[in-house]
């Protein structure tokens, strides 16, 4: 007796030790999400210490600081400051006078003061480390001054980029993002919603249909890089005639045409998320009483006016909830548009579907790869935006589902 | 008794032909439908030849013949499995939306074979409304129940007026008068129901078929359905399956009684005036069914 | 008769003056309904037309990159070189090995152990709750968890195992930060398995005695095993896939070596480097690219594939 008591004893010994480890498993997940967020935040603020070509206070004027000199003391301070030759490049693209007095202000920051940043440092460290980084400063680069900065603001949404990480903005990649995910939901939307009204409304149990039924649920398998690689083949160089806008006239110069535009990217992303949302679409269609077909069909419904009268307004935010999920990845979705062609640099917005493009993702691995450590914060900071992009698309998501299962 | 003697006749026959590829003979049915036609007058809304319906290879139903009366309710009553909603549903080619189902044999309506290959199964269901089991209204307002059907089969006239129509044919006119707009899923049960007949009156269809219409509805519910019925039948042909044999005492005119074949294909026992069925039926297993020894 | 319901005698005549309806049931040509189920039918097919493009371009460019290199040199040779013409997937082949190694050995057993709490210890609020916490990690984009490959999990393990051990770049950080980008993977698949398990399994189980843990882990766990291992394979598919955490945090250029400390190219870092460059076409490095994806797509189409055929076996045994 006293011996299977012992047995259970063990048992239940090792039914707890096993039971932690299951639990210590879970709370792995959650804190490898909390730490992959901190540590983006990390980058994202903190301290920098930034130093100047000229200091400020030395360009004052009879003792005015910069910030208040008038509009002609600013120019004055240019034309003493920067070389001829750029002095007079400035004038001649917009004259002196027809300037803004906050512009120039802006030159003289960027031309002549020319803040620099020489070091930064992350949060954590700013936080609670203060007196060993003013130490590090002071020790380091005398000439500097420290200051706790957000690398995300106002203006690193609103700039295009720029080659000096304190000067880049996401402007460019967030136009290219939205353009491009215009194209992907242009080109994904109704071809899966068909595909899956298709395949639930009309298919018969042939074998071409149960072909075409595998085939999706296989292509929802394969890696985006290979849709990367058909986007390249297919739309940047087979179809580059038109992808590049060359047949709609959309180049003025036919021989620098190039298939690497907005279109083809879309599409190609269209082409990747195309499975998940007929997946997605025919969970949502399934989902319609079959009584409510019946009904229809019983008052002498042709099959497009049930679909369209009955099935599909049942089913629309169901079908809508599994559109944002798959768009929401293609948002996030980097390797196939680096194969497609993304423009490592461009300053000028998107103007269409023709045009050049970068997207969000594409800058955050850009300045990722990049050895500096500035191009690391504002690869942060673009990350936040493009995790609050996806988070209010999620959102969007779950006030649908839940108004969906209200209904019901 | 003629109508007596052709069904001893038909038994007769039943028993005969025990080759089961014989059974759907297309002669033999011939021959046999000539012979009922004696059975009453000659106005016959629909009629069922030789047919047969399976599921995949799965014979649910088996060699059919069977006229229903225009303007007459025939109740189809039978034991649960053996095919009734089956043979319903064959009447206006609704068995199509199930994948597996397919039929043998023929369908005459107005003298043509609705299975024939050039016929369109949604000009037959204009012309065969139905009414199911469970009221299932469209998640629309009730005005849209009614006029939906109308529309999409191209009716031109004045909405409204027909909206009112039809719902008060469907005897649900005074409970819903005030709330038109409201979702037809906001009734009741039998409201629904009758909001469902509504529906199919709308659309003026010949033939009315209804797969236990009263059964998930309370008595008081049910009863409307059947006065209803009752009051349909003075207009449209009318076929009802019904597992209630005191319903299909009370409302039909006829009645067909189906039963589980050897092989669990259902066919048709007993086909007759309902009076008639009910108090002195042909066969040992339609008494020992309506008498409740089996079923 | 509890009421009388008061039936109006229906006046047809207006109604039937609003349909145009004859007795004729033949097939009206319904031009409208056949354009639309034939566009339908087309939107179907697309799918069709997108793994016929994909076999169809990729092979044509293995063909003409196979004209140059033999089938035999492309498996066997170890060094990837296109300057000297070395083209040998082995280096390449290796460093995805070791990456998705390195990938399973933390998403398996944690995904696992995930899965077997949340189906069988977690209370269903608790659950309620965690699932979607793991449904985010599972919606972060792979460019972020390359950056943080780069920015924690490298700067982690220099620290731990010294600067001089571990490069910058390296295969077990990329590898490592697979494996957790698929844990909600593995670990919802194989709940799901789990889950289906009969409740009536479980009760006879802890009827005979067995404690939690034996439950979950000798009945219930064989008992879903072929989902699990579905789980499993269609994770490997996913992780040899996976390309922007190795093309930011493993490394770039070809190595073979089996030190995880090492920086070394995958077949998909492979083909993002060298298309992100300026690439001509009909260069021997356009070609080749599409010769590492022919091979990469057949490698996960074969797992997606047979880890089909396992899930439909489990169906089988459960319905
Ligand atoms: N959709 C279907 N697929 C396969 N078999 C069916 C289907 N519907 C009904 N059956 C079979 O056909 C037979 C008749 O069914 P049904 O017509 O519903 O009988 P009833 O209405 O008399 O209860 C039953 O054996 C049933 O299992
Ligand atoms: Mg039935």
């Amino acid at each position: 007796m006293s011996e299977f008591k012992a047995n259970l004893d063990i048992r239940h010994r090792a039914g707890h030790i096993w039971r932690n480890i299951f639990r210590a498993s879970t709370v792995f997940g959650i804190l490898a999400l909390i730490v992959l967020l901190l540590n983006i935040a990390n980058s994202a603020f903190g301290y920098v210490a930034i130093e100047n070509d000229i200091n400020p206070a030395d360009l004052a004027i009879n003792s005015i600081p910069i910030e208040q000199l008038h509009q002609v003391d600013l120019v004055w301070i240019l034309e003493q400051n920067v070389s001829a030759g750029l002095f007079r490049r400035l004038e001649s693209e917009m004259p002196w006078e027809e300037r803004a007095r906050e512009e120039i202000y802006d030159l003289v920051v960027e031309r002549v003061v020319n803040p620099q940043v020489v070091h930064t440092w992350p949060l954590g460290g700013s936080l609670f480390h203060r007196a060993e980084i003013q130490a590090e400063v002071a020790a380091k680069f005398p000439g500097a001054t420290l200051e706790f900065r957000s690398w995300l603001t106002g203006d690193f949404l609103t700039t295009p980029q720029s080659p000096e990480a304190d000067r880049a903005g996401v402007r460019t990649a967030i136009l290219g993002s939205g353009w491009t995910i215009a194209i992907t939901i242009l080109f994904a939307f109704p071809l899966g919603v068909g595909a899956a009204i298709y395949l639930e409304e009309y298919a018969s149990d042939n074998r071409l249909n149960r072909v075409i039924q595998t085939n999706i649920n296989n292509l929802a398998g394969v890696p985006s890089i290979i849709y990367g690689m058909l986007g390249l083949a297919i739309f940047v160089r087979a179809l580059e005639p038109f992808t590049s806008g060359a047949i709609f006239g959309a180049v003025d110069d036919t021989a620098t045409a190039s298939g690497r535009t907005i279109i083809s990217a879309g599409m190609t992303l269209g082409l990747l998320i195309l499975p998940l949302i007929i997946i997605n679409a025919q969970e949502a269609i399934k989902a319609v009483s079959n009584s409510l077909r019946q009904a229809s069909y019983g008052m002498g419904a042709t099959r497009w006016q049930t679909v369209w009268h009955h099935v599909l307004p049942n089913a629309i935010s169901g079908i809508l909830t599994g559109t944002i999920l798959a768009i929401s990845r293609a948002i996030g979705e980097t390797a196939p548009l680096v194969v497609v062609g993304a423009s490592t640099f461009i300053t000028f917005d998107p103007e269409g579907p023709f045009s050049k493009f970068t997207t969000l993702p594409i800058q955050i691995y850009q300045w990722t790869a990049r050895p500096q450590a500035e191009f690391r914060n504002i690869a942060a900071a673009a990350i936040l935006v493009l995790l609050a992009m996806l988070l209010s698309m999620n959102a969007a998501a779950v006030v649908l589902r839940n108004r969906y299962n209200r209904k019901i | 008794m003629r109508i007596e003697r052709i069904f001893a006749d038909k038994n007769k026959k039943r028993k005969i032909r025990v080759d089961p590829l014989n059974l759907c003979h297309p002669r033999s049915n011939h021959a046999q439908s000539k012979r009922e036609l004696i059975m009453t007058n000659n106005n016959y809304a629909i009629e069922a030849r030789g047919l047969n319906i399976y599921y995949d290879d799965f014979l649910a139903v088996r060699d059919v013949n069977l006229k229903i009366e225009a303007r007459k309710i025939t109740a189809i009553i039978g034991p649960s499995g053996c095919g009734k909603s089956t043979m319903l549903r064959a009447f206006n080619r609704m068995n199509e939306l199930v994948p597996s189902a397919w039929a043998k044999g023929e369908v005459l309506y107005h003298g043509e074979n609705i299975y024939a290959p050039d016929v369109d199964p949604v000009e037959v269901r204009r012309r065969i409304g139905m009414v199911f089991q469970k009221p299932n209204p469209f998640p629309k307002s009730i005005y849209e129940n009614v006029a939906w059907g109308a529309r999409i089969n191209g009716y031109r006239g004045n909405m409204d007026e027909l909206v009112e129509q039809s719902l008060r044919g469907a005897a649900i006119w005074d409970e819903v008068k005030d709330k038109l707009d409201q979702s037809g899923l906001s009734l009741s049960g039998g409201q629904q129901q009758r909001l469902c007949i509504a529906r199919t009156i709308a659309i003026k269809p010949d033939i009315i078929l209804m797969d236990e219409p009263a059964s998930a509805l309370d008595p008081i519910a049910t009863l409307k359905i059947e006065e209803l019925m009752h009051e349909l039948s003075k207009e449209f042909t009318i076929i009802v399956v019904t597992h209630n044999m005191q319903q299909a005492a009370r409302v039909s005119d006829f009645t067909a009684f189906f039963n589980l074949g050897e092989d669990r294909a259902g066919v048709l026992e007993e086909y007759d005036k309902t009076n008639k069925l009910f108090t002195n039926p042909a066969k040992q297993t339609t008494e020992d069914y309506i008498t409740g020894r089996f079923g | 008769m509890t009421q009388q319901i008061e039936i109006p005698s229906p006046s047809t005549t207006t109604i039937e003056a609003g349909y145009n309806r004859t007795n004729d049931l033949r097939k009206r040509r319904r031009l409208g309904e056949t354009v639309i189920q034939t566009l339908l039918f087309l939107a179907g097919g697309i799918s069709i037309l997108t793994t016929v493009g994909i076999v169809y371009e990729l092979s044509k460019e293995s063909v003409h990159f196979l004209s140059q290199v033999s089938l035999i040199e492309f498996f066997t040779h170890a060094k990837w070189n296109p300057q000297l013409g070395n083209f040998g997937i082995l280096p390449l082949l290796n460093a995805t090995l070791m990456t998705s190694t390195t990938a399973m050995l933390v998403a398996l057993p944690m995904g696992l152990s995930i899965a077997i709490y949340l189906s069988e210890y977690a209370t269903p609020k608790a659950s309620s709750i965690l699932k979607p916490i793991l449904e985010v990690l599972a919606g972060i984009p792979t460019v972020v968890y390359g950056y943080f490959a780069l920015t924690f999990m490298t700067p982690l393990l220099r620290s731990v195992l010294g600067k001089d051990v571990v490069e910058i770049y390296n295969t077990a950080s990329a590898g490592i930060v697979i494996g957790i980008l698929i844990i909600p993977m593995v670990s919802s698949m194989s709940e799901d398995a789990l889950s289906a398990v009969p409740r009536a399994l479980r009760e006879a189980s802890y009827g005979l005695g067995a404690t939690k843990l034996e439950t979950a882990i000798k009945v219930v766990l064989p008992a879903a095993i072929s989902g699990i291992v579905a789980a499993f394979i269609v994770a490997i598919s996913r992780a040899i896939g996976e390309t922007m955490i190795v093309a930011i945090a493993a490394g770039a250029g070809p190595n073979l070596t089996f030190n995880p400390f090492l920086p070394a190219e995958t077949m998909t870092g492979h083909i993002v480097r060298i298309s992100g460059g300026d690439l001509s076409y009909n260069s021997i490095d356009y070609n080749s690219i599409f010769a590492i994806g022919l091979f990469l797509f057949f490698i996960t189409l074969s797992l997606n594939i047979i880890s089909q055929r396992v899930v439909r076996r489990f169906r089988e045994v459960y319905e």
